[in-house]
């Protein structure tokens, strides 16, 4: 018993001190934490959101003539950019009404089917009975529309930067990428034929997660399958290359994995996986446009609940398209077969 | 000599705080089967892997067939790692398929499992192998280019051994078809069987090289006499003599001398044997008894 309980105890000073020592894992081990504790905290900083959302069409909005309504406390009054954007809004439950002050009498919007809709136009009447109701019926956008996309992203992400990390750290580890190195293999050659063969799994499983649940959840789609595949597609190479510029080099799982999780798990909160960063700090919002994930679930989501086409969804394509072409390169410049 | 298939000149490799290989130069013939020797750290895998075109050399060059390493040579080459690791939930015949497909000519599936005595496992999960079976998977995909040469980098360490003779035989098939093998090892006996001509490293150096016999015959006129330690019981004997852990070592030209002056100081010889020097004494002299980390 004792010799047992002595071998135990060498094994596990033996592995502590392994892991003590790869300073890599460590620091990462370490600061990831923190730097998710400070990222969340900045992300749900400042004041408690509004309960009720309004969109405002008014020339006066920043004159001393402002509609007494705008002054009612606990609302969210924002500018709206169209009339016509407004009023998707309105009728998808994404906005609860929309007022248009420029003209008089004034008119406002509202979906009858929102409840939040009808509390407002109640207080909005106390303070201008003059102005006209408009009503917008649509279908609303559910949490589980818009979360949906994130879900589906998300495990893109997961599968695409894990599953290639883990295996190429592991392949050099044992030694298999110096084997490989021996043949007339190319580094080009098999990255490829890591992207290519992740790609598929990745593309299979997604379809499958798509098809699937969207058979029991009936989500919203309201544009082109090809769009979305496409954008997927595009998606995953640029999710799979960032996962490669992690494996490149890496010796060890614990350093791969302290590093995938610093990179995962701020690009699942700043890429609006589950909830949407609008109100945020706008530093944050720039540093959103830095990450693959942020324009996957932009697009799919312009795809899915607006029914945006390929034209609609170009800018996330392009940023997709050259962050896989600088990704690639990095992985491929940095690329090491064996141990150093 | 034959025109050499792989010239080394002026090899140098140096890591922080270690000249690993030291201006280390030999030409190797094509055809035969080259043995690198030497104890660890003297420099031997270091060697081999800048000879793999794994590992680049400090300075010097290595030239296959007058030319330097290059998509050429990995065509051409065959290597089998001290320590390789395949891909998991792979067969046997799908591991050596997936090497096949990386060069442009070869052998076929069936040609290296006969070759290698692997038909009885061609179907079976690689990571099921018993250890012998394993070296023979990885000597099967260290040809599946059928190249003109191979590097068996210790292929039977750890091997029992009649897997090790087994492996033995199936590196004289290899030696049969003209292929040049160049071979590290730590068993003399595997090197004196199998190798037509042998350079010994230490502390990054070939300290010396020929053909087994030559090397023997070169550094060795003696025979040993061995005795168990406690025959001598104390004697004092007329010659010197080694202490190797339970035996007592006599070196002489003229064993029947030696005998005789055994029997005169009272030793009993039941136990004595009689044995040429072999390529492990000359080992254990070049490159020192004390242990090495």
């Amino acid at each position: 018993m004792m010799a047992a309980l002595k071998r135990v105890n060498a094994v596990m000073r033996a592995r502590m001190l392994e892991f003590v020592r790869d300073r890599g894992s460590f620091g990462w081990n370490l600061l990831l934490p923190v730097l998710l504790v400070f990222g969340l905290a900045l992300v749900f900083s400042g004041e408690p959101r509004p309960l009720y959302k309004v969109a405002v069409l008014d020339d006066a909005a920043q004159s001393s003539a402002r509609h007494p309504f705008l002054d009612t406390p606990h609302i969210d009054f924002y500018p709206a950019e169209s009339l016509s954007g407004a009023q998707a809004d309105v009728s998808r439950h994404q906005t609860d009404m929309l007022i248009d002050l420029r003209h008089s009498p004034g008119r406002y919007w509202i979906n009858p089917t929102s409840g939040k809709g009808e509390l407002l136009e109640r207080l909005l009447l106390q303070t201008d009975p003059e102005l006209q109701r408009q009503t917008i019926t649509g279908k609303p956008i559910r949490y589980v529309d818009w979360v949906v996309p994130g879900v589906i992203g998300m495990n893109m992400m997961f599968s695409a930067m894990y599953g290639v990390g883990y295996v190429l750290v592991r392949y050099r580890k044992n030694g298999y990428l110096k084997r490989l190195h021996a043949t007339p293999l190319s580094a080009f050659e098999f990255l490829c034929a890591q992207i290519l063969s992740r790609l598929v799994i990745i593309i299979v499983l997604s379809a499958a997660i798509f098809f699937g649940t969207g058979l029991v959840l009936e989500f919203r789609m309201e544009g082109s399958h090809f769009a979305l595949l496409l954008l997927s597609a595009v998606g995953a190479v640029s999710l799979i290359a960032l996962g490669l510029i992690i494996a490149a080099r890496a010796e060890s799982e614990e350093f791969a994995e302290g590093l995938l999780n610093a990179i995962a798990w701020p690009m699942m909160v700043l890429s609006g996986v589950w909830f949407s960063l609008e109100g945020s700090h706008p530093a944050l919002h720039w540093a959103a446009q830095l990450l693959p994930l942020t324009h996957i679930l932009d697009g799919a989501r312009a795809i899915m609940l607006e029914g945006a086409g390929l034209s609609g969804i170009l800018p996330q394509l392009a940023a997709l398209a050259v962050m896989s072409a600088l990704f690639l390169s990095i992985s491929a410049a940095i690329f090491r077969w064996e141990r150093k | 000599m034959p025109a050499p298939i792989l010239e080394v000149r002026n090899l140098v490799k140096t890591y922080p705080g270690v000249r690993a290989v030291n201006g280390t130069s030999f030409r190797v013939p094509e055809g035969i089967c080259f043995g690198l020797l030497g104890p660890n750290g003297a420099g031997k895998t270091t060697t081999i892997e800048i000879l793999e075109g794994i590992t680049r050399p400090t300075s010097g060059e290595v030239l296959y067939r007058g030319e330097p390493l290059g998509p050429r040579f990995r065509r051409e080459a065959g290597i089998q790692f001290q320590t390789t690791s395949l891909q998991d939930f792979l067969t046997v015949r799908e591991q050596i398929e997936l090497f096949r497909d990386f060069y442009p000519q070869g052998l076929s599936v069936e040609e290296l499992a006969e070759l290698c005595a692997l038909g009885d496992y061609l179907d079976r999960d690689s990571r099921k192998l018993s250890g012998g079976q394993r070296q023979r998977l990885l000597l099967a995909i260290a040809l599946v280019n059928d190249p003109a040469l191979v590097f068996l980098d210790e292929p039977t360490t750890g091997l029992d051994p009649q897997a090790r003779r087994n492996f033995w035989s199936l590196i004289e098939r290899i030696k049969a078809q003209r292929k040049t093998i160049i071979l590290t090892t730590h068993y003399m006996e595997e090197a004196y069987r199998l190798c037509d001509y042998i350079a010994i490293m230490d502390h990054g150096r070939i300290i010396a090289e020929g053909t087994p016999e030559g090397l023997l015959a070169q550094h060795f006129s003696e025979v040993v006499i061995e005795l168990p330690y406690n025959a001598i019981d104390g004697k004092t004997l007329p010659f010197v003599a080694r202490r190797d852990g339970d035996l007592v070592e006599i070196l002489t030209e003229d064993v029947n001398a030696v005998i005789e002056q055994l029997l005169q100081a009272g030793v009993p010889l039941q136990r004595l044997s009689v044995r040429s020097r072999t390529l492990e004494d000359l080992f254990l002299e070049l490159t020192g008894r004390e242990l090495r980390a």
